[in-house]
């Protein structure tokens, strides 16, 4: 057991924190546009520095970096304050699906204009009927030659206005059982057939799509993992989401919790006490202390299982599960320790509690993740 | 990075859970429950050959001079065993000796208390003085001790006290002396006993003052206690996962419910969290010690929430069953209630960290 970096590990860190000390380009500019040109900007820089795709294998433009330079690449964007790429969802879940499931036709198509952000991808998996039962998703493709025409509405879909390609699972056979008729395409979002609807949200603001798809072109060779095999494909998306995020999140969570503490020491609590130096808020804070803690430590354990055993497993669920639980009560803390102020929508701390809401939902509802524990880590019966 | 146990330190752990679960089983505990001492002698030399008493001893005294890491893996498996014995009292009472013991006293106590030849255990609380751990106001006067302590583990089997007193200073009493008196009380946790130690006027020989090395041993003992509710914990979810597969009700196995099988997520999910934070605390002991107090403080808050949550939570799943003398899980909640509320509770700790973070 060696819970500190090796010195292989402590010169990528080393390295790495330079050239972000170097190159980091500050605050994101206001509004949409301008934002999402910046991101990109800022992910061609990466790419141009070899920091792109770095979990990668090298043969496809990534870095071939070990689980732990991974863990310590994600960790260290965030500690660093680094804006998001502008690519997100096609580095950290459509790319990894592509080098798992695709042929090498379409590694050499894809996999080049992720990384340098020229085409960016979207996830189309969710619908309004459709949520945690993904699976029973309505959304149909029907053969037409070498082409499938695809009609049906998806929903939650982040960047799809600036998208090039989605991730798009549909039913190819309606006869077979719901598993087993799906199939994984990359849908072209650059044509008419596609609507994208901005959908707001609790935080007044816009981060998520709904998609109305009415008899869209795919050509058959978008095809990701064969026909009939888009469940299969969809998991592999659905674990890299939930495992490469972790170490960013448990550093977030961490950050925030050293703002938290901040705003205890500052927020007048009653006469002659901050809040800090409530007992209550005391004892609260010390909770959140320990597990954050626990969210590192038990993102490192699950790694050194995986350089053990191989595979990620679906201990990954409980990572995601624990920190939405953190996550929340954390913000839940800040507005205690606002008092009268979490009236206001002022502070930064209102934002973060409303969008922390969805914490428990995005990615996996806990409920759905704590059936996958139940059923995959502790061997229960499957819930009827 | 690697967090994953060496080559033996998972070979100590087979081996603890094979020994133990061969020599420990329930009805064993059960025997040894009612039992008045709660251990035999031959159990005791079985643990002296495995060199347990010593594991922490340096091997100049004869011991295994293992760090903490070692004896967080040994103190998880008698969790999950639950043993009843005498070894967690005297390897404390070995942690403080090394800690903090003159050249003689190390000299003297060590080399027996490793080859298993004596047994220490350690008085730490004084009658009603809170709950704080860390604090005696025993003020020996003339080399004497005169003092209640109480919840003084295995005092009636053991050779000698080492006793909490102001000042963070400890004191070592031979026992068998006619102004010390050993008082049997009743424990919540039946596989642990414990007695009521009253001292008048007893003569002791003060330890070496030595604050720093004192509170690394109590972060090493409230390690240990961690990972055994963490080991506890383990047993009581696998009792639960497994009642939760065999039991059926209205035709379906229980564990098919959903309000069944959320329950024991969370009892994995604070399993694995307790237990990851023992594992760490024990490494920050032996590598990082400018993090082994917040680290160990930590781990027994949450060990000390988790234990007892964990082992509620798998009564309930059992139903009217768990709540019997018979079944055996009523043995796992007290023990992991029992541990939480030594060497101070998960508010205390959690108050511990507070301070340490500095808020």
């Amino acid at each position: 057991m060696d819970l500190t970096l090796s010195q292989a590990e402590e010169a990528f860190r080393d390295e790495l924190r330079s050239w972000l000390g170097e190159n980091h380009p500050g605050h994101e500019p206001a509004g949409d546009e301008a934002a999402f040109e910046f991101r990109r900007e800022w992910q061609r820089k990466l790419h141009g520095a070899g920091w792109a795709g770095v979990s990668w294998p090298k043969e496809y433009g990534g870095r071939g970096a070990t689980l732990v330079e991974q863990a310590i690449f994600n960790e260290e964007l965030v500690r660093a304050r680094a804006p998001q790429v502008a690519n997100v969802l096609g580095l950290a879940m459509g790319g990894p699906t592509v080098i798992a499931h695709g042929t090498e036709e379409q590694r050499k198509r894809y996999l080049p204009p992720i990384l340098s952000a020229q085409e960016i991808w979207c996830q189309g998996f969710s619908e309004p009927d459709s949520g945690s039962d993904l699976a029973s998703l309505k959304t149909r493709a029907v053969r037409h030659g070498d082409q499938w025409v695809v009609s049906g509405q998806k929903v939650w879909t982040t960047f799809a206005h600036h998208a090039k390609w989605c991730m798009l699972v549909a039913r190819t056979d309606p006869d077979a059982p719901k598993h087993k008729g799906l199939t994984y395409f990359l849908m072209d979002m650059e044509q008419d057939a596609v609507h994208v609807r901005p959908l707001r949200q609790i935080t007044g603001e816009a981060e998520f799509n709904e998609l109305f798809i009415e008899e869209a072109r795919i050509p058959d060779e978008n095809i990701i993992g064969g026909e009939g095999n888009g469940w299969a494909v969809a998991i592999t998306t659905l674990m890299h989401e939930r495992s490469t995020l972790a170490f960013g999140l448990q550093v977030g969570v961490q950050i925030a919790l050293g703002e938290l503490i901040e705003h205890a020491r500052q927020t007048r609590a009653q006469d002659g006490i901050v809040a800090s130096d409530d007992p209550v808020v005391r004892q609260r804070l010390a909770q959140l202390l320990i597990e954050s803690e626990i969210l590192r430590l038990n993102a490192y354990r699950g790694l050194s299982a995986i350089m053990r055993g191989g595979v990620p497993g679906p201990e990954g669920s409980l990572g995601k599960w624990h920190w939405s639980e953190v996550n929340q009560s954390l913000t839940e803390l800040a507005m205690d320790i606002a008092g009268p102020y979490a009236m206001s929508a002022e502070d930064r701390w209102t934002y973060r509690f409303l969008r922390a809401r969805a914490n428990s939902i995005e990615g996996g509802t806990t409920e759905i993740l704590k059936n996958i524990v139940a059923e995959r880590v502790l061997g229960l019966p499957r819930m009827r | 990075m690697n967090f994953d146990f060496t080559d033996d330190q998972h070979a100590i752990k087979r081996t603890a859970r094979e020994f133990l679960s061969a020599r420990y089983k329930p009805e064993t505990v059960r025997e040894l429950a009612a039992d008045e001492r709660g251990f035999t002698d031959q159990q005791w030399s079985e643990l002296v050959q495995l060199g347990w008493p010593g594991v922490i001893v340096p091997e100049a005294h004869g011991g295994l001079g293992l760090g903490a890491v070692e004896l967080v893996v040994i103190f998880e498996e008698m969790g999950y065993a639950l043993a009843p014995s005498p070894l967690f009292s005297d390897v404390c009472a070995a942690l403080l000796l090394a800690a903090s013991g003159t050249d003689e006293q190390r000299e003297r106590w060590l080399g027996p208390l490793a080859a298993g030849e004596c047994r220490g255990t350690l008085a730490v609380w004084d009658e009603h003085a809170g709950w704080a751990p860390d604090r005696s106001e025993v003020e020996p006067a003339g080399g004497a001790l005169a003092a209640t302590k109480i919840a003084v583990p295995d005092a009636a089997t053991a050779d000698f006290l080492l006793v909490a007193a102001a000042d963070s200073r400890h004191y070592l009493l031979e026992l068998g002396n006619s102004s010390t008196e050993i008082l049997s009380v009743p424990s919540l946790d039946q596989t642990r006993k414990l007695y009521t130690v009253k001292l008048a006027g007893a003569p002791a020989q003060p330890l070496a003052h030595a604050p720093g090395p004192v509170r690394h041993a109590y972060a090493a003992i409230i390690t240990a206690l961690a990972a055994e509710n963490v080991g506890v914990a383990q047993r009581a979810m696998e009792m639960a996962v497994q009642y939760a597969k065999d039991r059926k009700q209205f035709d379906r196995p229980i564990g098919s419910y959903q309000a069944v099988s959320h329950r024991c997520a969370q009892m994995l999910l604070e399993v694995e969290s307790a237990r990851s934070l023992c594992y760490w605390a024990a490494w920050a002991l032996d590598h990082q010690p400018e993090t082994a107090l917040r680290a160990a403080s930590m781990a027994k808050a949450y060990a000390s929430d988790a234990g007892f949550r964990v082992t509620s939570s798998a009564l309930q799943v059992h139903g009217g069953i768990g709540f019997t003398w018979e079944h055996d899980l009523h043995f796992f909640l007290k023990r992991a209630k029992a541990n939480a509320h030594a060497f101070g509770d998960a508010r205390w700790h959690r108050d511990r960290v507070a301070a340490l973070a500095e808020v």
